[in-house]
């Protein structure tokens, strides 16, 4: 019984490579400054860490605790060919498209939501085969996380088995186990080399705290070779220290610190604000003529003519974020 | 299409008709859309003790009223659950083998029940590119499933142009041989009338018909033969009771337009 893995090679034909040779794991870690620091920066310092090419995992899922302010900086800055993973993929993939900053989204699904039907960008880009959407399914997206925060090259799993999905998928492999001889399927680590989560608070050396659900962020921060954080919120490490039990994310993992309220807007931040649905009404809306000239009028509007993050939390408007806060927070009522 | 339409839409009916499939005490894991919302209604009506799984990471959802999540991933989605997890950890529940049914939509279905929400044409050249598996590759690989779909001869193919979410695969054993030990296309629900499989071809085979439905509009609106039950049943159609929740739930009409 042989298990053949090619380890150490780019999934892809761009730089970014996700899945890495366990040698290569260790030393880019114990490169890292692992000590109990200040992280705190700008939008602009934690973009400028990130090269071109780079791989990045993308925390939240859907329209949920999307790093959305940490995506809109990278594109701010320019950058291109990022190598994207997520669990579940929203308006912030078609935003990467279709402002040139990635050409490639490894997820398991990608549209903006029931609601607004079919990405229409994510059509365009992937039809004319201008930009990839690598599907696997969304447990195969967790346990690659998984494997990747485990430091091992793969994990098995049984989905998967039989579909096309699969056959699209030269880097997963179908084995018999060399236990029970069942059929299963090995998924390869994802180690991206940046992992972005937006958290609800955290301290100023990246303790995180996360309410409401987890999605894979515990994973990825773990599995990634740097995080960056955005957080509602910076505490105080005495404040972290009262409730540990609470902390998701370690802040031996964490490389960067961001202090950015409303991070996630127009998506939502548990118990904070709920999908500011208005503007994304408005977002449909805006690319429902013509696509791709709506989405570059709204990249303009909202991303590149903005001064600042609160120069585009201005533009959104005062009222979508009250009401959106309001039906946020309204969770913890009874 | 052949609904009494004076009374309810397709999608109302889709929805009843998929409740009345859940039985108190199972544990379902519920896509976005018609199967959330008929999960909800069976846990309103006639299954309270129903558990429904979010792949968003939710454990027992008891979804309020007017308030329909836009995917399975919001905070809406965690409203009054017993327990909210990671997306991974709620997956492997499929896996770990707790669940008894999986329930979703689907864009286009073939007679052994396979399903596509990936490629309309070849993948390296699709027409249309669809959204994807999201979970619904795992939820069908590793549980029974429930799909509840419009019938249209366009969405009901002989063979899918590419298997997103598996069903008995190409019928008879072969779900089986590829190493797809559990779980299998249970029911497909549809505007006009009940389908199940057969249980050695596993082709699709029409189970019962909605009120007003002949067996012959059934097949044409199928692009491939079906197997036909003899003496089919009629379902019993909405009752003020279903369509009344129904409407409390949905009261914008956000899944059932």
């Amino acid at each position: 019984m042989r298990i053949r893995l090619r380890l150490a090679r780019p999934c892809n034909q761009l730089r970014g490579s996700v899945t890495l040779s366990y040698d290569d794991l260790c030393r880019r870690t114990r490169e890292r400054d692992r000590s109990l620091r200040e992280k705190v920066m700008s939008l602009d310092e934690a973009a400028a860490l990130v090269p071109d090419g780079a791989s990045i995992g993308i925390g939240g899922s859907t329209l949920s605790r999307t790093p959305l302010a940490m995506v809109w900086a990278l594109i701010r800055a320019g950058r291109r060919d990022l190598v994207c993973a997520r669990g579940i993929s929203s308006s912030e993939g078609e935003l990467l498209f279709a402002s040139g900053a990635s050409r490639h989204l490894i997820t398991s699904w990608f549209s903006l939501g029931i609601v607004w039907g079919v990405s229409r960008i994510m059509r365009a880009y992937t039809e004319t085969g201008r930009a990839r959407f690598e599907e696997w399914s969304h447990l195969a997206m967790g346990l690659r996380f998984r494997a990747g925060a485990m430091g091992l090259p793969f994990l098995p799993m049984r989905s998967m088995l039989g579909s096309d999905v699969l056959t699209q998928l030269p880097d997963a492999r179908v084995i018999d186990c060399p236990f029970t001889g069942e059929k299963l399927v090995l998924v390869p680590a994802l180690n991206p080399d940046f992992a972005l989560i937006h958290v609800q608070r955290c301290d100023a050396y990246g303790n995180a705290q996360i309410d409401g659900l987890p999605f894979m962020d515990l994973d990825l921060a773990l599995a990634a070779n740097r995080v960056i954080l955005t957080t509602e919120r910076i505490v105080s490490n005495d404040q972290i220290r009262r409730r540990p039990d609470q902390t998701k994310i370690p802040f031996l993992a964490v490389d960067a610190v961001i202090e950015v309220p409303f991070g996630c807007a127009p998506h939502e931040c548990y118990g904070a604000y709920e999908p500011l649905f208005d503007h994304l009404n408005h977002y449909a809306a805006a690319l429902k003529p013509d696509a791709e000239q709506g989405i570059r009028d709204y990249l303009a509007r909202y991303f590149y003519e903005p001064a600042s993050w609160t120069d585009y939390l201005d533009r959104i408007g005062l009222a979508e974020l009250i009401d959106a806060a309001r039906r946020g927070k309204s969770i913890y009522d009874d | 299409m052949m609904t009494d339409s004076a009374r309810y839409t397709a999608s109302e009916l889709l929805a009843v008709m998929s409740a009345r499939l859940l039985q108190d005490g199972q544990v379902v894991f519920a896509g976005v859309g018609i199967p959330l919302l008929a999960a909800s209604l069976a846990q309103r009506l006639h299954a309270p003790g129903l558990t429904i799984l979010f792949e968003g990471g939710t454990i027992g959802a008891y979804v309020e009223p007017g308030q329909l999540p836009p995917s399975t991933n919001e905070q809406r989605c965690t409203r009054r659950a017993n327990m909210v997890l990671g997306s991974t950890d709620v997956l492997l529940l499929l896996q770990r083998g707790y669940v008894d049914v999986g329930f979703m939509g689907g864009a286009q279905i073939d007679q052994y029940g396979n399903l596509n929400s990936s490629y309309i044409g070849l993948p390296e050249r699709p027409t249309t590119r669809l959204p994807g598996t999201g979970g619904g590759n795992d939820i069908a690989s590793l549980t029974q499933m429930i799909v509840a779909m419009k019938h249209e001869k366009r969405r009901f193919v002989e063979r899918v142009d590419f298997v997103t979410s598996p069903g008995f695969l190409a019928g008879g054993n072969s779900r089986r041989e590829v190493g797809l030990s559990a779980g299998g296309m249970f029911r497909v629900v549809t505007d006009l009338g009940l389908l199940g499989f057969d249980e050695s071809s596993k082709r699709m085979t029409v189970l019962a018909l909605h009120p007003g439905v002949t067996a012959a509009e059934v097949q044409a609106n199928t692009g491939f033969e079906l197997l036909v039950l003899s003496d089919l049943p009629v379902t019993d159609p909405p009752s003020n009771d279903e369509l009344a929740m129904l409407r409390h739930l949905d009261p914008d009409h956000l899944y059932t337009a």
